[in-house]
């Protein structure tokens, strides 16, 4: 038990760590860096589309890992995959089938007709983002969809039934019914997801370190940049508080939905 | 007879919309799998190619001729097994760790009504949110000043530590569900405090140990950033390290690289669908029932 308590300190000492390194000297540095403002705004960005899509997207595929058909063991397993493989290995993979010459993307997409020439996908800052945003909602979507399919699965049949049958026509008996249901699973899924967005570092380091240029980084990413490449800790350590109090807002937020002091009544 | 028929056409029909429905369905679920298993699929394809093709341009989507011999040249091609040997040491220790901090930890959290408890399990849960990358240069620092840098303990102790939330809040709830009763009993018969845990409680959350075992492992097995950093040296590099820095170099043998990957990956997979079931429970902490 001290050990533990011990651990869990520590985590908090670190940032208390942090805040004493870094004077008003490195903040100045950091607000003074040119790429600081485009970066905030594609963190932003990032974590609001890879967010929203894995939410939008989760809802109908919980749905259907959750429907009774031939093959759905299969797609629930397949769905598993991109969790538990390494990030690593799977933006490896990514980086590769999207290789300007070898990568089979290009095939496909001329193989359609959809563009005439190969183009380099991850070379370009235009696409290049697009690619990691697809990327990105492709790994966050197994966990929110099993959070949801969980969710799903503790409603009562017969409520679902009653959805059903209600007569007001089953898209909007979804909506009255089953959605409110699925509320808090659906709530508290976007915030841990939004937390993992947000640190997110594999997948953008493996298959663009950010580049090209800086155009592809996030605060995550830039702040590692910073530290361990251009070997300025002081200001890296300034735009880790500030990612660090991004997480805090996130965590005031999953604490306010889960209800915690029920939580340990259970 | 004239009755029965259209009602057995109704039937009929029913049991075809039924059906058609459940092949769209499959057809729908084949397809969404397809989507998910596609990059590994893509590897699978890579790793099975003869060298020599895999610069082809343009690429096949499946290889001229299987080789499945590379699967097994992999070891002779790339330093596979040194990233496989560091990252099992690194795994199992993080395990082992996680473990045995983790246990006496959900007992004692179940079992007593300490002041502060709820507040000890909030403080346990939102460190689970503060992934390493976060706290990356105050974990450099820190393992600095301790000369744990490019050493194993110090990967093991960040993996350890990162991953006790879960590990605590699975225990936990399985020690809860085991009757207070059964350990009473055990008591009066004789037993001592350690003799019932030991004896009674133990063996009955096995479920729970084993899940937190598997999750533990997996984290540790997949870490990449702080083994990045942490690791300078090639023999202590794990293997999502190794496999992202041999990407680097000007010719990468793809084949042999996505062989390797894919002998990480598979029984990491097997592992991760045997504890599907508490996985969700463990990561929204009861939030979600």
């Amino acid at each position: 038990m001290v050990e533990l308590f011990f651990v869990s300190f520590r985590h908090i000492s670190i940032s208390g760590l942090i805040k004493g390194w870094s004077g008003l000297k490195n903040y100045k540095a950091l607000l003074n860096n040119s790429d600081l403002i485009a970066t905030v705004e594609r963190t932003g960005i990032w974590l609001v589309v890879v967010v929203v899509a894995t939410m939008a997207l989760s809802l109908p595929l919980a749905q259907l890992m959750n429907a009774k058909f031939r093959g759905r063991k299969f797609l629930r397993y397949s769905v598993i995959v991109p969790w538990a493989a390494s990030l690593v290995i799977t933006s490896t993979s990514w980086k590769w089938i999207l290789d300007p010459y070898y990568g089979i993307m290009n095939n496909i997409l001329m193989n359609f007709h959809i563009i005439k020439a190969p183009i380099d996908l991850l070379g370009s800052p235009d696409t290049s983002f697009i690619m990691l945003l697809i990327v990105g909602v492709l790994v966050s979507l197994p966990f929110t969809s099993y959070v949801l399919l969980a969710g799903l699965q503790a409603i009562p049949h017969d409520i679902l039934e009653a959805a059903r049958v209600d007569g007001a026509g089953p898209w909007k008996g979804y909506w009255e019914i089953v959605f409110p249901l699925l509320k808090p699973a659906f709530l508290v899924a976007s915030v841990i997801n939004a937390v993992y967005v947000f640190n997110s570092f594999p997948i953008i380091w493996v298959m663009t370190q950010g580049g090209p240029g800086y155009s592809t980084d996030t605060t995550t990413t830039f702040a590692y940049k910073i530290a361990f490449r251009d070997q300025d800790i002081g200001q890296s350590a300034a735009l880790a508080v500030g990612n660090f109090i991004v997480i805090l807002i996130f965590i005031m937020l999953f604490l306010k939905l889960s209800k915690w002091k029920e939580l340990d009544q259970q | 007879m004239e009755r029965v028929g259209p009602a057995m056409s109704l039937n009929l029909s029913l049991k075809s919309v039924r059906r058609i429905k459940g092949t769209t369905l499959s057809i729908v679920g084949l397809l969404v799998s397809f989507l998910f298993l596609f990059p590994y699929v893509t590897m699978l394809s890579t790793a099975l190619k003869p060298v020599s093709t895999i610069t082809d341009i343009p690429p096949s989507y499946l290889p001229k001729s299987y080789i499945w011999s590379n699967f097994i040249k992999v070891f002779q091609e790339l330093p596979f097994g040194m990233y496989i040997k560091s990252t099992l040491i690194i795994s199992i220790s993080t395990m082992v760790l996680g473990l045995v901090v983790a246990i006496p930890a959900g007992y004692y959290v179940a079992r007593n009504n300490f002041r502060f408890r709820t507040p000890f399990l909030l403080l346990v849960l939102v460190t689970q949110m503060f992934s390493p990358t976060s706290l990356l240069i105050g974990i450099y620092r820190e393992m600095a000043v301790l000369h744990l840098i490019n050493t194993y303990l110090g990967l093991i102790l960040i993996n350890a530590s990162f991953n006790l939330a879960f590990s605590v809040w699975i225990l936990t709830s399985f020690f809860k569900t085991i009757p207070v009763e059964i350990e009473e009993a055990a008591s009066i018969d004789g037993a001592s405090k350690f003799q019932t845990f030991a004896k009674i409680s133990l063996p009955l959350a096995i479920p729970g140990i084993v899940t937190t075992a598997i999750f533990t492992f997996i984290a540790a097995w997949n870490e990449y950033v702080v083994a990045y950093t942490l690791a300078s040296s090639p023999s202590k590099q794990p293997f999502s390290v190794g496999l992202s820095l041999l990407t680097g170099y000007y010719e990468v043998k793809w084949n042999y690289l996505f062989a390797g990957s894919l002998i990480a990956i598979v029984p990491i997979v097997i592992l991760f669908i045997s504890i599907e079931k508490y996985l969700v429970s463990g990561l929204t902490a009861g939030s979600v029932k």
